[in-house]
């Protein structure tokens, strides 16, 4: 199975500031976004999307991460899972606009896990969901307001994503 | 009559021959119409003989009787027991030693011996009828308050000086009360990480010590019970070369295990006195060789299950040791060269017999001599398993370990209690 | 993870991931909602054979904190106190469906011959157990150091080099024992101090170094002071001759107080004679970490507890 590149550093790039743009637009004015974002790259991401969001309108959001671990369904059927930790931006999130960010959305679950968090973390006015890349084969009804790159994809394929603050790159690959 | 021509047997000096036996004796050649028992690759050994062991009965027959104790004696290759006085009611009068070897007598597999408590109820306050007890039919020699120590001086001097006048011995459980109250394990580095209370070396050595002394002031004999440290040996060594007349005695446990044993908290290999360090083992075997240590005796001591199973502290101590003795007593000390079959029938026939003045036991295989032998395969390699186990009882701290060695046949006074390697059934063995 | 019987058997990487995890469970714990919802529908027992209001509520605090249901078994006036054993009442929890067990237990080892014994299929934590462990006491004693050392900096740190003096009835203490174990493998300097009617033979095989002076241990400014409660049992069975001369030699007073230095922790695994091992001085002071360390407490059982029951087969 060779690995086939579907985004390049470029790409992603461009993703992000359209999604930023998006969020904006969709936010009609208010100043209260919250990123947070999904351990690991999640977190990358939602830090890259404040930031371009604080350039287009300084101040407007703030970013953080989710740790949803504790939240999983699936505790008790896979081997132990180590959280990572939670980081709320000062101000919580009650009244605001959180947006939800994660690197690949796929079965749903991790989001559902997201949402119940949240809830017992305090009560958003709305909650929105940016994905870099969503592969589709939901197993909830739970569906993206923001993507980067719909890639169809057979349960067979792994899709990896890589980040340069991690994985020292920044691409999307498909095998 | 039962008539047996044993064929090939290795005898303890090496030298391989045929034994005969008949009318309860050995005697000089094949009696007609014997029945053969093949020997052939299997070492002859004289009827071992137990100078420390727990029957149980009467009272405790939940974990032993005197009929399953016998049993697991005979398929161990033993043909007499010492039975210890810790019973209910305790052996401290004439009509309970009695009853002991009635039941001995009576079951066939072993000559039972009662051993006598030393004072009223093992209470360490007044002497018992030890008088009476030497004259009574059971003619008890052996005097212990085993499971307890006899603490008191003054006690200890007086019961001396008592059982010297008939040649009789006192058998002391060396265990200064004051020092090991609530032990659990030997006292040490690995007793203190465990959080279990320790039993010292001292509190055994310090009595050994005393009584040597004792025994020595009064001119009596003195056979000290399970000796556990390598400090009791040099305090026995001592004594022996000023010509005390002290003999000693160690568990097969003690030539085998340690102490590491406690660290999961099994209690199987919880007992009294304690299992000691590697230097305690080696210097215990080394004593067994040079006789500083004159004997090897089971202190095979019963428990039910719920006594075993359960947190350390409140288990009872003691091990099972009958049917595994010979076993261990070739993997520690035989097969790591420093004693001789020769050696084994001493420690734990000859010298036995002589110290508890069991007659019968001092010329072995001699035409004449009564007929107690067993005959073990010292080749055979077994995981030692519960389907050896033939007391009541399955407290033992071998079970799942390899041990040599296979008792194939025994003979109690010329009449066969194992043959084959598997126990006679009791209506076989029984005498009307 | 399956059980937690000692602090002996743990690596450095498996504490310091103990204590970063109990950073999280105690962040949640500032949260609106308090409850995270990890062992909803798993069964916890608390099985105590020994008095302890603080341990049990503790590890009860815990359990409910990750939505686990709890049931509290103690031996006082139950079928334990009648006579059942140790291997009925793991087999009656067993029926019941406990999936965790907490057991405090006055037997050393208990917790061992009831994690290995078979008669259970539940994780067990010791509570502690005679005078051998007491692991969650060692670890939540650790995380209070290291939080009061290092703050929001805690997470990945061991305690490299910090200095610890326990001192007290070190013989019989379970506390004192795991965290020996505990503080040494997590790079501590662990001294002991106490008459030497009170030190375990064989200490001198131990990870610390030993004194019997404890103005000198003061002296040499440990940043950890932990002191240990002296039971008055054992001022009965001649370990010393009386309380007076226990608190004047080894008691940790006003006057002692004052020469430590002013950034050294004081610490006590509670419940406090007050008076007797500590002045209530001491034990009010800004230095004294004593309440924190039942808060911590909840923190790092919520931590064990999640690795117990998390984690079937993958």
């Amino acid at each position: 199975m060779t690995a086939r590149t579907v985004l390049q550093q470029a790409d992603i790039t461009r993703a992000l500031t359209r999604i930023s743009h998006e969020i904006l637009e969709s936010a009609k004015g208010s100043t209260d976004l919250v990123l947070l974002g999904i351990p690991t790259r999640g977190v990358i991401l939602a830090e890259r999307i404040a930031a371009i969001l604080n350039e287009i309108e300084p101040g407007c959001a703030r970013a953080g991460a989710l740790d949803v671990t504790m939240y999983r369904d699936d505790l008790s059927r896979n081997p132990t899972r180590t959280p990572s930790p939670t980081q709320i931006p000062d101000g919580g999130i009650d009244g605001t606009t959180v947006v939800l960010v994660d690197d690949v959305l796929y079965s749903g679950r991790t989001i559902r896990s997201a949402l119940d968090a949240i809830n017992d973390i305090g009560r958003p006015r709305v909650v929105r969901l940016a994905a870099l890349v969503d592969r589709g084969h939901r197993e909830l009804p739970i569906r993206a307001d923001f993507v980067g790159k719909n890639l169809p994809s057979s349960t067979e394929e792994r899709i990896n994503v890589r980040l340069a603050e991690i994985d020292g790159l920044d691409e999307v690959t498909i095998e | 009559m039962s008539t047996y021509v044993i064929t090939g047997a290795s005898l303890p000096d090496g030298t391989t021959t045929d034994l005969f036996v008949s009318g309860g004796v050995f005697v000089d050649a094949a009696p007609s119409g014997a029945r053969t028992i093949d020997a052939a690759g299997l070492t002859a050994l004289p009827g071992l003989v137990d100078l420390h062991t727990h029957l149980r009965e009467p009272g405790f027959e939940q974990s032993e009787t005197v009929l399953t104790g016998s049993r697991a004696a005979a398929i161990g290759g033993f043909t007499a027991v010492f039975a210890m006085a810790n019973t209910s009611p305790v052996s401290d009068t004439a009509g309970v030693v009695e009853q002991v070897k009635a039941l001995g007598d009576q079951h066939g597999y072993v000559t039972v011996r009662p051993i006598g408590a030393v004072t009223v109820g093992l209470d360490g306050q007044r002497l018992s009828e030890i008088g009476a007890m030497a004259q009574s039919r059971a003619q008890v020699r052996v005097f212990s308050d085993d499971g307890k120590c006899v603490s008191d001086a003054l006690l200890m001097r007086r019961a001396l000086e008592y059982v010297k006048t008939f040649g009789g011995v006192i058998a002391q459980h060396s265990q200064e009360p004051r020092l090991t109250e609530n032990a659990q394990m030997n006292e040490g580095a690995l007793s203190g990480e465990l959080g279990l209370a320790g039993w010292p070396a001292v509190a055994e050595e310090a009595i050994i010590a005393r009584d040597v002394l004792l025994a020595q002031h009064v001119g009596a004999r003195l056979h000290v019970c399970h000796v556990s440290t390598a400090g009791s040996v040099d305090v026995i060594r001592w004594a022996k070369a000023r010509g005390i007349d002290v003999t000693a005695e160690v568990t097969p446990h003690h030539l085998l295990l340690t102490e590491q044993l406690a660290s999961g908290y099994d209690a199987r290999f919880k007992v009294n006195p304690p299992l000691r360090r590697d230097e305690d083992v080696l210097a215990l075997r080394e004593a067994l060789a040079d006789g500083t240590v004159d004997i090897v005796a089971t202190d095979h001591a019963p428990h039910p299950l719920e006594a075993k199973e359960c947190a350390w502290d409140e288990a009872a101590f003691g091990m099972v040791g009958l049917e595994s003795a010979l076993r261990v007593v070739q993997a520690s000390v035989v097969d790591t060269g420093l004693l001789t079959f020769s050696d084994v029938a001493r420690v734990l026939s000859t010298k036995p017999a002589e110290i508890g003045l069991l007659a019968g036991y001092s010329t072995p295989f001699a035409a004449g001599s009564p007929a107690n032998l067993t005959l073990y395969d010292a080749a055979a390699r077994t995981v030692f398993a519960t389907e050896h186990l033939h007391g009541k009882s399955v407290n033992s701290p071998y079970l799942g370990r390899e041990l040599p060695g296979r008792v194939i046949a025994t003979l109690h006074q010329g009449r066969p209690t194992v043959l084959d390697g598997a126990l006679l059934e009791p209506q076989e063995v029984a005498r009307g | 993870m399956r059980h937690l019987l000692s602090t002996k058997d743990l690596s450095r990487d498996e504490a310091i991931a103990i204590l970063d995890l109990a950073e999280d469970m105690a962040q949640a714990q500032t949260r609106e909602v308090k409850k995270l919802p990890a062992l909803r529908g798993k069964t916890i027992v608390n099985l105590f054979f020994e008095d302890s209001t603080r341990t049990k509520t503790s590890f009860e605090a815990a359990a409910k904190r990750l939505s686990a249901d709890v049931i509290n078994f103690s031996a006082k006036g139950s079928s334990v106190s009648k006579g059942e054993s140790l291997k009925d009442t793991a087999q009656t929890l067993a029926a019941i469906g406990a999936d965790g067990v907490v057991i405090r237990h006055h037997s050393s080892g208990a917790p061992r011959v009831l994690a290995t014994s078979g008669w259970i299929d539940a994780g067990v934590v010791n509570a502690g157990d005679g005078t051998h462990e007491h692991p969650t006491q060692g670890l939540l004693d650790a995380f209070t150091m290291r939080k009061r050392l290092h703050g929001e900096a805690s997470r990945g740190k061991a305690l490299d080099g910090v200095t610890v003096t326990i001192v007290g009835d070190i013989l019989h203490s379970r506390v004192a024992r795991s965290n020996v174990w505990l503080l040494s493998t997590l790079g501590a300097e662990v001294s002991l101090v106490a008459p030497g009617t009170l030190l375990p033979v064989g200490v001198e095989t131990w990870p610390v170094t030993v004194g019997y002076d404890l103005d000198a241990a003061i002296a040499a400014k440990p940043q950890v002071l932990m002191m240990l409660r002296i039971q008055s049992e054992r001022m009965n069975a001649a370990f010393f001759p009386n309380a007076r001369e226990y608190s004047r030699q080894w008691g940790f007073d006003d006057e002692r107080l004052a020469r430590l230095p002013e950034d050294s922790l004081v610490m006590h695994p509670g419940p406090m004679n007050r008076g007797l091992e500590i002045s209530s001085g001491a034990a009010d002071s800004a230095r004294s970490t004593i309440i924190e360390q039942v808060a911590n407490g909840v923190s790092i059982r919520m931590a064990v507890l999640y690795l117990l029951l998390t984690g079937g087969a993958a």
